[in-house]
Order: C-alpha cells, then sequence, then structure tokens
C-alpha cells in the first residue's frame, strides 16, 4: 500500500447525505475478478446519461453535465467533500477501489459507514470526519472559489486551506494512522503474532470442539435436483489432504 | 463478576490479543464465501505464496450472480461465469469445509444456507465479504459484513483487527399484531433511529416481540441490522434457537450437543448489564411497513402518506426527500396504498426463507396476481428451500395466482443476474435496499414484509394485508 503523509489537491463537493456504495460502484461492475480499473465506472448512474454495462468505451458515452464531478473545475480533484453516512450500504471494498483508481486520496465527511470506513484505510485512501458545521463551511468555500485545494497532513491531523483561513485538526486511531503513514500490509503485522494465534486457536479448539475441526462433521454428499446435471467435481465437502 | 452484555461476552471470548490503542486481534470462526468478494483476495493470498490459514472455517457458495431460471445451460453471463468459475477454482486449489457449487442441491443464499446447514452456531464468530452476514447474529453469534482486503486476512491470519464498538440494545417490548411480521418490526425500528442510527455499535435485539419471533424472523431482523447502520445485529440464545439448530448437518450431535448447549445458555446479556444506548419500540403500536424513498429510513404504515418535503426542517434532510421524491416520481402526500406496482420481487437473504415463503403463499391461495404487475417473483433462499416448499405444494400455490417460482440465489435484491427493473419500473421488494438503482438502473423499490408483497402482486397497488388474512 502506498503511505499517505502530506497531500494538497483539488477538492470536489459532492452535497448529499447517505451516498451508499451502490451508487459509488453498481453492481453490475462487481463482476470484475481485477482490483483496478473501477474508476471510470465511479458514479456511474450519475455521471453518465446512458446506462453503464461493463466492457464499454467510457470515453464514448455521454456524461451528465450537471453531476459535479464532471465539472471542468473539479478535474483532477484528489480530496471528496461529502455530507453524513458516506459509504453506508453494502461492503464492496469495489468503492473505496473505484474511487482511489479515479484519483481520490482523501475524503472528508461528517461520518461514515462502518465497513466503509474501514475498507478506506486497507487502501490508502483517507476518511477524515470533521463536525458538520466545519464540513458546511468547506463547501461554500469549495463552491465560492473555483481551484480551491486543501492541505491534509496525516502527521500532524489537520486539514487546511491554501491561506490557512480555514484549518481544522481531525482525529485518527493511532493504530491505523501508523499503517497509512507506513503503507503497511495488515496481513504481514499480523502475522507477526502468529504463535500467538496458533496457541489461542488450539486451546478454544480443544475447549469447544463443535464442528470446528475439518471432517467432525461433514455435510451428507450433494444431490443433483431432479432434472438437472449433477454437480461439477468439486461439490460437497472439500477438505484438501 | 461485572453484569456483562451478550456483545461483551462474545468479544472477549474471540481476542487474541490488543495493541495499546484498544485495537484487537480477533480470531474468526466461520468464514463464509461468495464469488463477487473473495477472487481479488485469493489473489492476494496467491501472490503472497500465502495459504488459508484453517481451511474447515471456510463454508463457500456462488449466489450473487446466479441465474434463477434455464439451470440446464448454465450461466450465460461471460464475466459472471468467469466469476463463479474462479471461486470454483479457488475452493479447488485451496480447500473448503464445504462448498455448495452452483447447481448443488443445497446451493443458495450464503445468509440462507450457513443457518440451514448449521455452519453458523451460537457463540461463534461468522464474517462474509458481505453486509449481511450481521443476519447470523440471530443465533448469538457476532456476525459483521468485511472487505475483500479484510476477508484476505481472515484467510492469511484467521483474525480480525478491529475496535469494539459501542453497544445499543434495542428492545421490542410487546406482540406484534396479527399480519405484522419481523420485517415490519425491523422497516419500523430504522425509521425510528435512522441508517445511520447504529453506526458505531452493535445492536442487542431483545424484548418481549424479539422472543416470539421464529429464527427465520429473529434471522430478518438481525439482517437489517446494517441498514440502521450497525455491522452486527444479535439476540440471545433460548429454546427457539437450540430447537431450530438441533440435528442440523454441521451442528454437534451426541455428547457435543449437550456440552455446547450448556455453553450456548450463557449467551445472553446478564441482568443489569450497561449498555451504550437503549431505544424501547413499542411492537404493538407497528403497522405492516412500506417504503417510500431511497433509503431504508424513508419508510411509513401501509395506511400512511409519501412526505410533504415542505414540513422537513433540516435542509440537507429536505434536499434528500426532495431528490427521493423526484427518482421514486411520487408527489407528496399520496396515499401509500394508492402507489401502483410494475412488479413484485419475494426474496434475498432477508426475506427468503420457508417461513417468509409459507406467509406470502397464504395471501396468494387461491387468488390472481393483478393485471398491471408484469412479473411477481419468488426466488427462495436456497435448494433445500425450494425443496421444502414444493413438498408443502407452496410452489403450485404461486403458480397458480400468476407468480414466477424460480431457483435460489440472491437475484432481484441487487439485480447482478437476468432479474432486474428496467428503467422506471416500480416494485414492491422483500429485499433490504430500497437505494437508487439497487434493483436495476432507474428502477424504484418499496421494501415490504413477504405477505404485504404479495398482497401488492394481487391488488396491484399497496394494499393492508390485515385486511386479507
Amino acid at each position: 500500500m502506498e503511505p499517505f503523509r502530506i497531500l494538497t489537491g483539488i477538492v470536489a463537493p459532492l452535497d448529499r447525505a447517505n451516498v451508499d456504495t451502490d451508487a459509488i460502484i453498481p453492481k453490475q461492475f462487481l463482476k470484475s475478478i481485477q482490483r483496478s480499473g473501477f474508476g471510470p465506472n465511479l458514479f456511474d448512474a450519475w455521471r453518465y446519461l446512458d446506462r453503464g454495462e461493463p466492457g464499454m468505451d467510457n470515453a464514448k458515452r455521454p456524461l451528465d453535465p450537471g453531476f459535479v464531478l464532471n465539472e471542468p473545475r473539479y478535474r483532477g480533484a484528489q480530496i471528496l467533500l461529502a455530507r453524513r453516512n458516506f459509504g453506508c450500504g453494502s461492503s464492496r471494498e469495489h468503492a473505496p477501489w473505484a474511487l482511489t483508481d479515479f484519483g481520490f486520496r482523501a475524503l472528508i465527511a461528517p461520518s461514515y459507514a462502518d465497513i466503509f470506513f474501514n475498507n478506506c484505510f486497507k487502501n490508502g485512501l483517507l476518511p477524515i470526519v470533521l463536525p458538520e458545521s466545519a464540513v458546511d463551511r468547506l463547501f461554500d468555500a469549495v463552491r465560492a472559489f473555483p481551484g480551491f485545494t486543501l492541505t491534509v497532513d496525516l502527521e500532524r491531523q489537520t486539514v487546511a486551506s491554501a491561506d490557512g483561513s480555514l484549518t481544522f485538526g481531525f482525529d485518527v486511531e493511532p493504530f491505523r494512522k501508523h499503517c497509512l503513514l507506513h503503507g503497511l500490509d495488515d496481513i504481514g503485522l499480523t502475522l507477526q503474532h502468529a504463535d500467538a494465534i496458533r496457541a489461542f486457536e488450539a486451546r478454544r479448539l480443544a475447549e469447544q470442539p463443535l464442528a470446528q475441526k475439518g471432517g467432525v462433521c461433514s455435510p451428507p454428499p450433494p444431490r443433483a435436483p431432479p432434472g438437472f446435471p449433477p454437480p461439477q467435481r468439486g461439490g460437497g465437502s472439500l477438505t484438501p489432504s | 463478576m461485572v453484569a456483562r452484555t451478550l456483545y461483551d461476552k462474545l468479544w472477549d471470548d474471540h481476542v487474541v490479543r490488543t495493541e495499546s490503542d484498544g485495537t484487537a486481534l480477533l480470531y474468526i470462526d466461520r468464514h463464509l464465501v461468495h464469488e463477487v468478494t473473495s477472487p481479488q483476495a485469493y489473489e492476494g493470498l496467491r501472490l503472497a505464496g500465502r495459504k488459508p490459514w484453517r481451511v474447515a472455517s471456510i463454508v463457500a457458495t456462488a449466489d450473487h450472480n446466479t441465474p434463477t431460471r434455464d439451470w440446464d445451460q448454465g450461466i450465460r453471463d461471460p464475466i459472471s461465469r468467469t466469476q463463479v468459475e474462479t471461486l470454483d477454482a479457488n475452493i479447488r486449489a485451496t480447500g473448503a469445509k464445504a462448498y455448495f457449487p452452483f447447481r448443488d442441491a443445497r446451493q443458495g443464499i450464503v445468509h440462507v444456507i450457513g443457518p440451514e446447514q448449521g455452519a453458523t452456531l451460537p457463540g461463534m464468530t461468522v464474517v462474509c465479504g458481505d453486509s449481511h452476514t450481521s443476519t447470523h447474529g440471530a443465533f448469538a453469534a457476532l456476525a459483521f459484513g468485511i472487505g475483500t482486503s479484510e476477508v484476505e486476512h481472515v484467510l492469511a491470519t484467521q483474525c480480525l483487527l478491529m475496535k469494539k464498538s459501542r453497544s445499543l440494545l434495542i428492545r421490542a417490548d410487546h406482540a406484534l399484531a396479527a399480519g405484522v411480521t419481523a420485517k415490519d418490526l425491523v422497516l419500523a425500528i430504522i425509521g425510528r433511529i435512522g441508517t445511520a442510527g447504529g453506526t458505531g455499535h452493535a445492536i442487542e435485539f431483545g424484548g418481549s416481540a424479539i422472543r416470539a419471533l421464529s429464527m427465520e424472523g429473529r434471522m430478518t431482523v438481525c439482517n437489517m441490522a446494517i441498514e440502521a447502520g450497525a455491522r452486527a445485529g444479535m439476540v440471545a440464545v433460548d429454546e427457539t434457537t437450540l430447537a431450530y439448530l438441533k440435528g442440523r448437518p454441521f451442528a454437534p450431535s451426541g455428547e457435543l450437543w449437550d456440552r455446547a448447549v450448556a455453553r450456548w445458555r450463557t449467551l445472553h446479556s446478564d441482568a443489569g448489564a450497561a449498555f451504550d444506548g437503549t431505544v424501547v419500540i413499542d411492537a404493538a403500536a407497528i403497522a405492516p411497513q412500506v417504503t417510500w424513498g431511497t433509503s431504508p429510513e424513508m419508510v411509513t404504515g401501509i395506511d400512511g402518506r409519501v412526505p410533504d418535503p415542505d414540513k422537513e426542517k433540516d435542509p440537507t434532510r429536505r434536499e434528500g426527500i426532495e431528490r427521493a421524491l423526484t427518482y421514486m416520481a411520487l408527489t407528496p402526500n399520496t396515499a401509500i396504498a394508492d402507489i401502483r406496482l410494475d412488479k413484485v420481487f419475494i426474496g434475498s437473504c432477508t426475506n427468503s426463507r420457508i417461513e417468509d415463503l409459507r406467509a406470502a403463499a397464504a395471501v396468494a391461495r387461491g387468488r390472481r396476481v393483478a393485471a398491471n404487475v408484469k412479473l411477481a417473483l419468488v426466488v427462495p433462499g436456497s435448494g433445500l428451500v425450494k425443496a421444502q416448499a414444493e413438498r408443502e405444494g407452496l410452489d403450485r400455490i404461486f403458480r397458480d395466482a400468476g407468480f414466477d417460482w424460480r431457483e435460489p440465489g440472491c437475484s432481484m435484491c441487487l439485480a447482478m443476474n437476468d432479474d432486474r427493473l428496467e428503467p422506471g419500473e416500480r416494485c414492491a421488494s422483500t429485499s433490504n435496499r430500497n437505494f437508487e438503482g439497487r434493483q436495476g438502473n432507474g428502477g424504484r423499490t418499496h421494501l415490504v414484509s413477504p405477505a404485504m408483497a404479495a398482497a401488492a402482486a394481487i391488488a396491484g397497488h399497496f394494499v393492508d394485508v390485515r385486511r386479507l388474512v
């Protein structure tokens, strides 16, 4: 993951509450088995006038001139300003993938949905929480000044306008901050505690055998529904030797 | 001893270690996997040269992309087919405790088959790359949705890094009226606390109305905890829980069952346990619910009307209502019962279990779908639900009434397969999200219970099901 330290970028305002992850990246684009390439379909239903499908040449599709990200003044924006409960709904990580693929590195909103908030940190996208009053002032400033930029300093935990007239501090959990500042891979960090996990697991499986161990409670063999060919190989219990 | 909440108990039981800032390494017992949110995780695992930590924790199925008819022709959409085949290949390469592939008799929506197989058990941590994993909390499990990076994290380490949430008790007192269901209860709760009302919280649902629900009903309620903003919803263990689980394929049996039951009986909040918040709902006062907008909190009773944005003081909220009414093509003050429908969808991880189908069939029996309803779909949650319904003759009731009886899957809840709304079409749906475009680009969704959906299909517009049963 790319480290996040200081970012200065153009701010784009998305003035609506409860923006859900279905809106951020519609379902038809979730069929991809890649992590990249979602940017052209970010906010697809709002950005384009036609109905988007995978495989279309997005450069040739008609844009909705009324949608904020299509306004020339917000071209190249790296910071998205939004309203409360941003990212609600589906857990799809395709939402932060689409936002980062488009070019966003930071978000500013009064609140986020929990799963989305979490997913952002895993992708080097910093979701900043500011009070409603601060967000209101930023919306006013963005609209008033074309080319309005903000500087986000993660180390100092501040958001500031170029002239410093708007400066806000923000909170971020120390562990998440540490990972983001250094671009650390969570899995590598966790595996440093592999012995502790193994010890915990051994104790838990001994105390609570339940259905935890492979083969303890195998399901019955698969049965094809009448009139249909049997499932392909790979059906049923699959515990590798 | 300090009185603990159910959430405290589940949390404490799974903490491997804690960082100085309170971030915990939480052990995961059950990992449910489906085709949409797992391919990138398996690829990451492979690129890093890692293997799944505990293969026996994994239960996998294909549900989001699978068609609901013409199964003999396979999956015709090549991109969907690739995704399902990628899951096949990943499970074949690395293993699982169980895999229910496309066309297996036990395949179905992951949140239906987990409990149905007894793969979800009380006291477990259950995760899945799917926000509706909260469903499994109905079994006094700590169950929540995760993103794909976290799917990879669980595959690689059997753990997640997370901070403990705050706790919220939602107590539903008194009994639901006849014809009013778990779906109406949870929609009314979301209407009351809002779609962000549970953000940062784990919700425990309690009170006599919850205790009176079947496991199917409790799953419906916990399923929609995420629509109230809470990653996890849960219900304490009681006799209803135990009766549901006994004899399920993955549930323990014999002496192991007795030992498990003794432990499961401790899975409730202690008397006097402190919650960070409490909301009390009078279940007896709830009417059948219908959403009118593009967020599940935009909901009212069947006897209600579409709201007037001019009466809303908060500007952000007012704009939200105006935008929703424009999208939904509704005018303020329209009676809910006057809203006419083009399609009806009965299914999804919220409402596709046998009890849901029985409730819908009870309304449909001996009646006909209205002429203005172009399509009324019934999509069972799993192959086993479908088989059970057919044994009870429910398929015949639906077909005779003019409903389409389909193969199991997520279907028109999110329209990743061919089942979808066309632009401008209006649908009564038993699913969980009425977001713009959720059921198809430009489609308009009204969330309701299965009985209300069936009643709407028959009448051609919303109607109070209490007058039909």
